[in-house]
């Protein structure tokens, strides 16, 4: 790797910043889609439920890319402007992803038991308030892992605006490519910078999910590590399951 | 667990002179084909404790969810201190009511599960206090204080700071309890509150039950299948069976010389 110079490194290393906005900004949009849209799909009026049903539907259907290129060309043709690719990009691929991660928050919060909705109701709270101090609390532990899954799909799917110019991992890629024609080199070392990039959000979002499910009164999952897997095998050490009820067994 | 005098004063509700404070007039609910209550009318008395017993699928959980507006009758109307829990007066006809009117009405109402049914979001202290505040919006350390002296009425001063999943199932129950006295309801329904109790958990949670129903002016409507408890604490006993009542009375009466051929099946078979 040695015909790689510093000046196609720094080109590279831009790319992952571009790389890294662009997921950032990407999720933060996506998220806020898949709030609006997931509870809107459990709403109690038909009407909402049908346009966020049809949104779902539409860009879960759609393709990104193609998204990402009806935003940047055509949509000037109506609105006489045109949005830096960048800005398209994060735009199709929050659009898009977003549509992914409503099913998360709707599974989620349909997952919540129908019983707490009741004490809620019970206690007098208002629908929106037995969203957001019971129901969403709840739902959100378990929204966590897939949201994951999904923020690791957006990271490489940003890969997808070095076709419109974005100054991305990948576009960085091409240029140090054409420049020292050697394809090995690159591709690996972008193989590499993507997955450490997935490793480094993956590792995060397990903090996330250690928090959030410390604030529903869960105890840490036991870590599926080699160490504990050795030590299991010798010991089966129950009075480590955390926190048993005080006052017997069943509960 | 003692009796705590001081508690009687606060639950204490303004109507407490034996008036009609819940009253069912025609009320039929049915699921799918299967009617489960069937044109049923009762009135129960402010500060009266009245215990449902019949056999599974009579109806009477049924009647604690419509009073809770967990569900909704098919027909007829029910009331609660005289105001229409399920409908609302336009004028001169009645519709059926709108959330905000169902959530005015349903405030002076508590219940407590059969599951518990805690927020495992929040630790002990928080459940009991977060309806007070963010519903009837008490000031927090008000809402603090009271809670601290319900939580020490059913013995759990020591658990305020944890989880409800680190809470035995009889603890969690009193806690429930303690949550739906927070509110100061007027009428507090007990829904099999120890079904779902180990054993020997279940003493404690009626001991608590026993004490709020002798100390406090607050109107029970219990369903329950502990008959010595529902002996003790109940003025009136209601028999259910097919969605019907079949038989009332007080709790001598009943479990000692009923009436129907019915009921002296049912508490052969429980007792």
């Amino acid at each position: 790797m040695s015909e790689i110079s510093w000046g196609l490194w720094e080109l590279l290393l831009q790319g992952v910043w571009i790389t890294v906005q662009l997921t950032v900004y990407s999720a933060a949009l996506a998220a806020v889609v898949a709030f609006v849209i997931g509870l809107a799909r459990a709403h109690r009026l038909w009407i909402v439920r049908f346009l966020s049903g049809a949104y779902f539907e539409i860009f879960r259907g759609t393709s990104a890319l193609i998204l990402m290129f009806w935003i940047f060309f055509v949509l000037p043709i109506g609105f006489g402007w045109q949005l830096v690719p960048m800005w398209a990009a994060t735009l199709a691929l929050g659009l898009s992803y977003g549509a992914y991660g409503s099913e998360v928050v709707r599974g989620a919060v349909n997952a919540v038991a129908p019983a707490q909705r009741e004490a809620g109701i019970a206690l007098s709270f208002s629908p929106a308030q037995q969203l957001r101090k019971i129901i969403l609390p709840q739902a959100w532990p378990e929204m966590v892992p897939p949201f994951n899954n999904l923020l690791i799909e957006l990271l490489k799917g940003t890969a997808l605006v070095s076709i419109m110019g974005v100054a991305d991992i990948a576009f960085g890629a091409s240029l140090v490519r054409n420049a020292t024609g050697q394809s090995a080199p690159v591709y690996t070392i972008i193989l590499v910078m993507y997955f450490i990039l997935a490793f480094l959000l993956t590792r995060g979002m397990r903090v996330v999910e250690r928090h959030a499910k410390a604030g529903i009164g869960k105890a840490p999952e036991k870590r599926e590590g080699l160490r504990s897997k050795l030590s299991a095998g010798q010991v089966g050490d129950i009075t480590r399951s955390g926190a048993a009820p005080a006052g017997g067994a069943g509960q | 667990m003692s009796a705590d005098s001081s508690i009687s004063k606060e639950t204490a509700n303004p109507a407490v002179d034996g008036s009609e404070l819940i009253r069912f007039d025609h009320v039929t609910k049915r699921f799918g084909t299967n009617t489960v209550l069937d044109s049923l009318d009762f009135t129960v008395s402010s500060g009266k404790h009245v215990t449902l017993i019949g056999p599974s699928g009579s109806g009477k959980t049924t009647i604690l969810r419509l009073l809770m507006t967990l569900l909704k009758p098919d027909e007829g109307t029910i009331r609660v201190g005289g105001e229409y829990l399920t409908h609302e007066k336009k004028g001169e006809r009645l519709v059926p009511a709108g959330e905000k009117h169902t959530r005015e009405v349903r405030k002076n109402i508590g219940m407590v599960f059969q599951q518990f049914n805690l927020f495992p979001n929040m630790k002990v202290l928080r459940n009991v206090t977060e309806a007070p505040v963010h519903v009837l919006g008490m000031p927090k350390e008000a809402a603090e204080e009271r809670a601290h002296e319900l939580l020490d009425l059913v013995g759990l001063t020591e658990h305020v700071d944890k989880y409800p999943s680190q809470l035995s199932g009889g603890q969690q129950q009193r806690v429930a309890i303690a949550r739906a006295l927070a509110m100061r309801p007027q009428v507090l329904l007990l829904d099999e509150v120890t079904s779902a109790l180990d054993p020997e958990l279940v003493a404690g949670v009626l001991d608590v039950l026993r004490d709020i129903a002798h100390t406090t002016d607050i109107t029970m409507l219990c369903v329950t299948h502990e008959m010595n408890f529902a002996r003790d604490i109940s003025d009136d006993v209601l028999m259910f069976d097919s969605g019907r009542v079949i038989e009332s009375g007080p709790p001598e009466k009943i479990f000692t010389e009923p009436e129907h051929e019915r009921t002296r099946e049912f508490l052969s078979a429980v007792l």
